[in-house]
């Protein structure tokens, strides 16, 4: 393999990608609306769009026969190093926009540095990008005002939501070893640095939106290493079922 | 207005028909004219809606990530061709809303071949190649239609489904060049679903109750019959071209009809799935049901906020 950590580090940021795709495309034809159902397999289809350039370039980098599928679809739960946040469920509309906010405003301000890499695969694929976290970012950060500032019933699943997802967003500032080696040439982005405007302007849209500021500071950790919880098990093996099932064989 | 006077309309009214002229929303139109349409429309609408559920079903499944993203863009363009099809309804004076209580209350038709399950990858394949195509078949002469909103729809919506449907066949040439594993799970969609597709033309002209009315109208062009065999005739070498058996054994090129003799459709069946007995009608309808009830809370808070929006854009305005 020609750069370990690089491999590592693309996997670091496809999986988030790849995952939260995968929670939005489970809501297909589910939707409150029309509308939001075709925004939300948007969203989906532009994560996927995401994931298929970082994969191939891993598999690029790689060098060992693997494709982007065999990347995506066949490693081992303990592979995936996927923040915890992007697997927690659609347990409501709430939690849905909820987790889609607290990952697109991390998301956008993370392309937003990665454009500046000096591996131009990267920043390519970040400029691209950015045009869509943006509308991600636009479309969830309505919804958290709709919700928040909506009626008395929304406004308290939209808090539920807030408060019980908190607790995966400090994740995103953890560095793993990959992380800092890139940082360090000038491919990875210092996702410490982004830590505080992050939680300055999640905290701005939630007191717009009439919503408290959760007071925790216990949160949870573990996805960067490939612990996650419980709910990730049962999404790969959607994922990984047909790869799985008929091995080695192209579709 | 006198009677004399509505007949004097319905005469201009169907001379414009006859000239090809476009009807326009705000046009005068006979009150079955707008029943009618609403009808069609609404009928083809929720078909748009109801089928991102089988499909929907495969998303998280999909076997690479090419075919996932091809399935999320052709389902969006579904909904896209759903939200369409419901706006033209509304030029004609009816609410979504209204059309969704149709639809939840069992009042209102939808497209029975989403009725069937979709139990294997291949089904994907099928359901753009055979239903996709089906409905192409259907919809390519209502881009003529006399409704001027339905015309206009029909040209993008079949564009698109033009495009599902070669990239469902594109599914199956993949499967039925694949494994023997995969060809057979080709053979078995089509097995499945090349029946449920033929009926999707609609009940045989002797017994369809629409069609004279419909055909003065344009808003169909040909019989359902005479839809059926182009559907079979053009569909026939396609499965043979990829070495699929198409599931009847009495289907023999008749040479001097120039197409296809075929064997007995199960209209027994057909009538069952119409009627809300076939094998995931209950399903369908509690997944439309289940997303509107339980979207309820939200859309009301889309209502609320936007309600108390306008309200601060009021008070800073005095």
């Amino acid at each position: 393999m020609k750069s370990k950590n690089l491999y590592k580090y693309i996997l670091g940021i496809a999986d988030n990608s790849l995952i939260l795709g995968q929670r939005m495309g489970e809501l297909c034809g589910h939707g409150p609306s029309l509308e939001t159902d075709i925004a939300c397999t948007n969203i989906s289809l532009d994560l996927f769009g995401q994931v298929r350039s970082y994969y191939q370039y891993a598999a690029k980098i790689a060098g060992d026969n693997r494709t982007e599928d065999d990347i995506a679809m066949l490693r081992k739960e303990r592979e995936y190093v996927n923040v915890l946040l992007v697997e927690q469920p659609n347990t409501n509309f709430a939690y849905t926009m909820a987790r889609q906010f607290l990952f697109d405003a991390y998301h956008l301000l993370f392309l937003q540095e990665l454009e500046k890499s000096n591996d131009l695969t990267l920043s390519a694929i970040a400029t691209k990008s950015i045009k869509e976290a943006s509308y991600h970012q636009r479309f969830s950060s309505d919804w958290i005002k709709r919700l928040g500032d909506g009626t008395e019933e929304s406004h308290q699943k939209m808090q539920e939501a807030i408060n019980g997802l908190w607790t995966y967003t400090d994740e995103l500032f953890h560095q793993t070893e990959a992380d800092k080696a890139m940082v360090e040439q000038g491919v990875g982005v210092d996702v410490t640095k982004l830590k505080e405007v992050y939680y300055k302007q999640v905290g701005q849209i939630l007191e717009g939106a009439t919503l408290e500021i959760p007071e925790s500071k216990w949160f949870q950790k573990g996805g960067k290493q490939g612990i996650h919880t419980e709910h990730l098990g049962y999404l790969l093996s959607d994922l990984q079922y047909m790869q799985r099932t008929y091995p080695n064989m192209s579709w | 207005m006198s009677e004399e006077q509505i007949k004097n309309l319905e005469a201009q009214f169907e001379a414009r028909i006859a000239r090809d002229e476009k009807i326009e929303p705000k046009d005068w139109m006979p009150e079955k004219y707008r029943k009618t349409h609403i009808r069609q429309m609404s009928q083809h609408a929720h078909s748009e809606v109801v089928g991102m559920l089988p499909e929907g079903n495969w998303i998280t499944r999909a076997p690479s990530l090419r075919r996932k993203v091809a399935l999320l863009a052709k389902i969006q363009d579904e909904a896209g061709h759903g939200l369409y099809l419901y706006s033209a309804c509304e030029t004609l004076g009816v609410s979504r809303d209204e059309l969704y209580d149709q639809l939840h209350s069992g009042k209102a038709k939808y497209s029975s071949i989403f009725n069937y399950p979709t139990i294997t990858w291949a089904d994907m394949g099928a359901i753009g190649w055979l239903v996709d195509g089906a409905a192409i078949i259907n919809q390519v002469p209502l881009c003529n239609t006399s409704y001027g909103p339905y015309a206009r729809a029909m040209i993008r919506v079949c564009k698109e489904e033009s495009f599902h449907q070669r990239q469902g066949y594109e599914i199956m040439i993949k499967l039925a060049q694949g494994t023997p594993e995969q060809k057979e799970m080709a053979q078995d969609a089509l097995n499945r679903w090349w029946w449920p597709s033929l009926m999707m033309l609609g009940p045989t002209d002797d017994v369809s109750v629409h069609t004279a009315q419909s055909m003065k109208w344009k808003l169909k062009r040909k019989s359902n019959d005479d839809l059926r065999q182009q559907f079979i005739d053009q569909t026939v070498p396609q499965a043979e071209l990829i070495g699929l058996t198409i599931p009847d054994s009495d289907l023999k090129w008749n040479e001097e009809k120039g197409s296809y003799d075929f064997g007995e459709i199960d209209w027994d069946e057909f009538w069952q799935v119409v009627k809300g007995h076939g094998p995931c009608n209950k399903e369908r309808m509690n997944a439309r049901v289940s997303a509107w009830e339980e979207g309820e809370w939200v859309r009301d808070a889309a209502m609320a906020y936007a309600e108390k929006q306008k309200e601060r854009k009021e008070k800073q305005a005095v």
